[in-house]
C-alpha cells in the first residue's frame, strides 16, 4: 500500500525525522490561506499515488498567495499523466502546501529489502534530487549500499560510514539521529520501500526531508492498524476496490478479452496466451484458491461492466478447488448476472469430467476448450468478431447468460 | 531416486486441525506419504484421522520422528512456526502459506541459511515426486513419474506445465514450486543443482515470471554448471509496469525484470525458452527427441 507524501511525513515526523511545515489543502482557497499562514515562498505538491508527478507538472513553487491560489485552482481536478500511470492519468484531489525550503544540496536515501540478499539494505548518494535510476546510470560510484543484518539493525558504524560518504561531518548528530529513526520508522511500520528524494542540507547546515515516499507491505497491515486507516481509496480504481473486498484479485487493462483465472501465475500466462493468439486482455483477475459462485458472480459482474468487453475467458485448474464445483458455480453465477457476450470456458484438472459433464447439461451455451492454445484461439477470434470454425458450437451464436429454456 | 523427498520421508503437518491443513493432509495420506504427525497449539492429544496431533513440534519430532514438515499455519504465525520447525531440528520444511510479511521473512531467512535447512516457499504448492510422496497442495493425478523436473514460482502454472508435459508423453522426476513471493526459502539455482545431480532426471524446466531477478541469476548457473537440457516459460509479458500481478514478487520496477529481458538472458545461456505458454509439453517432447535423442 502506497502512502501519500504527507501522511509519509507524518510518520517519519513521529519519529522525529525532520519535515517541512506544511498542510494538506482541498480548495484553492486553502492554499491561499496556508500561504498566508507559513509565509512565502511555498511549494505546492500534487498528493497523487505515482512516481514521476514532477516531471507531470504537479509540483509548483508560489512566490505570493495570489499565486498559490492560481497555482491550486488549476491543479486541483487536474488529470496528471506520469510514466506510471498510463493515458488514463490520474486526478489531483490533494494538495499538501508546504514552506519552500533554503536548499544547499541535495541527497538521496531509501530503505528497500533486497531481493537478492533478503536482507533490507540502505541506498544512499550526494546526488539527490535526480532519479536513482539515472544516478546508477551516469554516476554508479557515487552510490553507497549497506545491507542491514535485521538481527542487529542499522549499527553504529554503518551510519558513521554513510556520514562520510554524504560529506555530512558538519551534521554528524543530526545525522545519526535521523539515519537511525528512519530505519526504526522502516521496520516498525512494515515498509517495503521507503525513499528521501531528496533529502536535503539546508543553507542553514541543518537537514530536511523535503519529499518521502513511503510504501508499506500489504501484508502486514493487519499488524499496522494506524497505517492501514490511511489508505486513500479515492485513489483506487473503483473495480479494483469492488475486487479485493470481494477476495478477487483484479487489474483492468486496455483489451476486450475478460479473463477469470485461478492462480496468479496462471493469470498472467492466460493472459500471454491470448495475445500470443492475437487478442487484447481487459484484465488480470485472480479467483484465488476458492473459486465459489458469489466469487464468480463478482468476477462476471466486473468484467462486463466495461462495455469494451466482448468475450470472456475462464480458464480454471482445478487443484484446490475442483472442477465440478467450479462449473456448479458457473451455472449458479450466470443465474444472478446476466452476460450476452461468448463465453469460452477451459477446465481441466480435479474432477475435470464431472465438471465438464455440468457445463454440457446447463441451461446456457459456452465454447469449451480442451486446452489453453485452442481456448486463447477461440477467443480472440471471438473478440475479433471473426466467425471461423474454431469454435465448437458453430450453430449456436453466443448465447451464454440467457435465462431460456 | 529423485530429489528432495522420497517415499521413506516422514511427515508433520503443522496446522493440521486448520480446514485446508486438515484437507491437505489427508489427501497427502491418500497419494502414499508418510504424514506421521499433525501440531497445532492447543489441539495436543486429538487425532486426525489416526494422525496424532502434539501441542509443539517437539513432541511430535520425539514421537513420531518427522524429518519433513509442511506448514498450513495463518501468514501471523506462519515465520514462527517455520522457526519452530527449525528449533525442533527439521531440516526440510513446505510453507504453503500466502500472505506472511516480508520483514518476518527477512529473519527466517536470516535463520534458515545459518541453519543449513532447506524450506521450500511460502506461498507455494510444495513438492511431489509422482507415485512416491506428495507434500504439498498440488492434485496428485496430473502428475506421472518420469524424467522431468520443474522448477516453478507459480502453483497452477506448475500444475499447467506437469499436465502438458504428462500429455506429451513424458513425466516428471520431482516437481517443486519454490513460491510467488519477494523472499523464499529456495531459489532456482538450488535445485538446478540437485537435478543435474539426480540420476533419473534427464531434463530441467523452469517455469518463471516476471520480477526479481532469480530467473537470470538461474541462467548464470545453467551456463556454468548444467549439462542437462534446460527448458524456461516467463509468465507475464504483457503485464504493465508497476503493477503486482497476483505474487508479491511478481512486479516489473525498471528494466530487468520484465519477461523480454529474462528471456534474452535465458536464451544467451543456453537455455531453451519457450514463449508460447500453449506448447510446453510439445517442445520439451520434441527437443529431447530430436536434439538430444532421449
Amino acid at each position: 500500500m502506497k502512502l501519500h507524501e504527507y501522511q509519509a511525513k507524518e510518520v517519519l515526523a513521529s519519529y522525529g525525522v525532520p519535515v517541512p511545515e506544511g498542510r494538506v489543502t482541498h480548495f484553492p482557497y486553502d492554499a491561499w490561506m496556508v500561504s498566508m499562514e507559513l509565509g512565502l515562498p511555498v511549494v505546492l505538491k500534487a498528493q497523487v499515488l505515482t512516481g514521476g508527478r514532477g516531471k507531470a507538472g504537479g509540483v509548483k513553487l508560489a512566490k505570493t498567495s495570489d499565486e498559490a491560489r492560481d497555482i491550486a485552482q488549476e491543479l486541483f481536478g487536474k488529470k496528471l499523466v506520469t510514466k506510471q500511470t498510463g493515458p488514463q492519468g490520474v486526478i489531483v484531489r490533494k494538495l499538501l502546501v508546504e514552506k519552500a525550503a533554503d536548499i544547499d544540496r541535495e541527497l538521496y536515501f531509501s530503505i528497500v529489502v533486497d531481493r537478492t540478499t533478503s536482507k533490507p539494505t540502505v541506498i544512499a548518494s550526494k546526488r539527490g534530487g535526480m532519479s536513482i535510476e539515472e544516478v546508477a546510470e551516469q554516476y554508479p560510484e557515487d552510490i553507497i549500499k549497506i545491507p542491514i543484518d535485521p538481527a542487529v539493525g542499522f549499527l553504529p558504524y554503518q551510519i558513521r560510514r554513510l556520514k562520510y560518504d554524504l560529506e555530512l561531518t558538519a551534521q554528524e548528530k543530526e545525522a545519526a539521529k535521523i539515519f537511525s529513526a528512519l530505519y526504526q520508522a522502516f521496520s516498525e511500520k512494515d515498509c517495503s520501500l521507503l525513499e528521501l528524494n531528496p533529502l536535503v542540507v539546508l543553507k542553514s547546515g541543518h537537514l530536511l526531508a523535503v519529499d518521502a515516499k513511503m510504501d508499506i507491505d500489504e501484508n502486514a497491515l493487519y499488524r499496522r492498524r494506524d497505517i492501514s486507516r490511511m489508505r486513500d481509496l479515492t485513489e483506487s480504481d473503483p473495480d479494483e476496490l469492488e475486487a479485493r473486498f470481494s477476495g478477487l484479485n483484479f487489474i483492468k487493462l486496455p483489451g476486450n478479452i475478460g479473463c477469470m483465472v485461478n492462480g496468479a501465475g496462471l493469470a498472467m500466462t492466460t493472459m500471454d496466451v491470448i495475445k500470443l493468439a492475437g487478442g487484447e486482455p481487459a484484465n488480470f483477475l485472480d479467483v484465488g484458491g476458492e473459486a465459489t459462485p458469489e466469487t464468480i458472480a463478482k468476477g462476471f459482474e466486473i468484467i462486463t461492466r466495461d462495455p469494451k468487453v466482448k468475450a470472456i475467458f475462464i480458464n480454471i485448474f482445478g487443484g484446490i478447488v475442483r472442477c465440478d464445483k467450479v462449473a456448479n458455480g458457473i451455472i449458479q453465477a450466470l443465474k444472478t448476472v446476466e452476460v450476452k457476450i461468448p463465453v469460452v470456458i477451459r477446465l481441466t484438472g480435479m474432477n475435470k469430467e464431472e465438471g465438464m459433464e455440468i457445463l454440457k447439461k446447463a441451461p446456457m451455451q459456452f465454447y469449451i476448450a480442451e486446452d489453453l492454445r485452442e481456448a486463447a484461439k477461440m477467443v480472440s477470434d471471438l473478440s475479433n468478431n471473426k466467425n471461423n470454425e474454431t469454435e465448437k458450437k458453430p450453430a449456436e451464436k453466443a448465447k451464454a447468460g440467457k435465462k431460456e429454456k | 531416486m529423485a530429489v528432495c523427498v522420497y517415499r521413506t520421508s516422514r511427515v508433520v503437518v503443522q496446522g493440521i486441525t486448520g480446514k485446508e491443513g486438515r484437507y491437505h493432509a489427508l489427501a497427502c495420506r491418500d497419494y502414499g506419504t508418510k504424514v506421521v504427525a499433525g501440531v497445532t497449539p492447543g489441539k495436543g492429544g486429538m487425532d486426525v484421522e489416526g494422525i496424532p496431533v502434539y501441542n509443539t513440534m517437539e513432541e511430535a519430532v520425539q514421537n513420531n520422528h518427522p524429518n519433513v514438515s509442511l506448514i498450513f499455519v495463518p501468514p501471523p504465525f506462519a515465520a514462527d512456526a517455520i522457526l519452530e520447525a527449525v528449533g525442533s531440528g527439521i531440516k526440510t520444511i513446505v510453507c504453503i502459506t500466502e500472505g506472511i510479511p516480508v520483514l518476518d521473512m527477512v529473519k527466517v531467512k536470516r535463520v534458515i541459511e545459518k541453519e543449513n535447512v532447506t524450506l521450500i516457499g511460502p506461498n507455494c504448492p510444495g513438492i511431489i515426486t509422482p507415485g512416491a510422496t506428495k507434500i504439498g497442495i498440488m492434485p496428485g493425478h496430473i502428475f506421472k513419474r518420469g524424467s522431468v523436473g520443474i522448477i516453478s514460482r507459480s502453483g497452477t502454472l506448475l500444475y499447467e506445465t506437469a499436465d502438458q508435459i504428462t500429455k506429451a508423453g513424458l513425466g516428471q522426476s520431482t516437481c517443486v514450486g519454490i513460491g510467488g513471493d519477494p523472499i523464499i526459502g529456495t531459489d532456482y539455482i538450488y535445485w538446478l543443482e540437485r537435478f543435474e545431480q539426480d540420476p533419473e532426471t534427464e531434463a530441467v524446466m523452469m517455469v518463471g515470471e516476471i520480477g526479481g531477478n532469480a530467473e537470470e541469476k538461474a541462467a548464470e548457473y545453467v551456463k556454468n554448471h548444467m549439462k542437462k537440457p534446460v527448458f524456461a516459460f516467463i509468465a507475464g509479458r504483457t503485464a504493465p509496469p508497476g503493477r503486482r500481478m497476483g505474487h508479491a514478487g511478481a512486479i516489473i520496477m525498471g528494466k530487468s525484470g520484465t519477461a523480454e529481458y529474462k528471456y534474452e538472458v535465458l536464451r544467451a545461456s543456453g537455455v531453451h525458452t519457450i514463449e508460447n505458454p500453449g506448447y510446453i509439453g510439445e517442445t520439451i517432447y520434441k527437443t529431447l527427441k530430436e536434439e538430444y535423442s532421449l
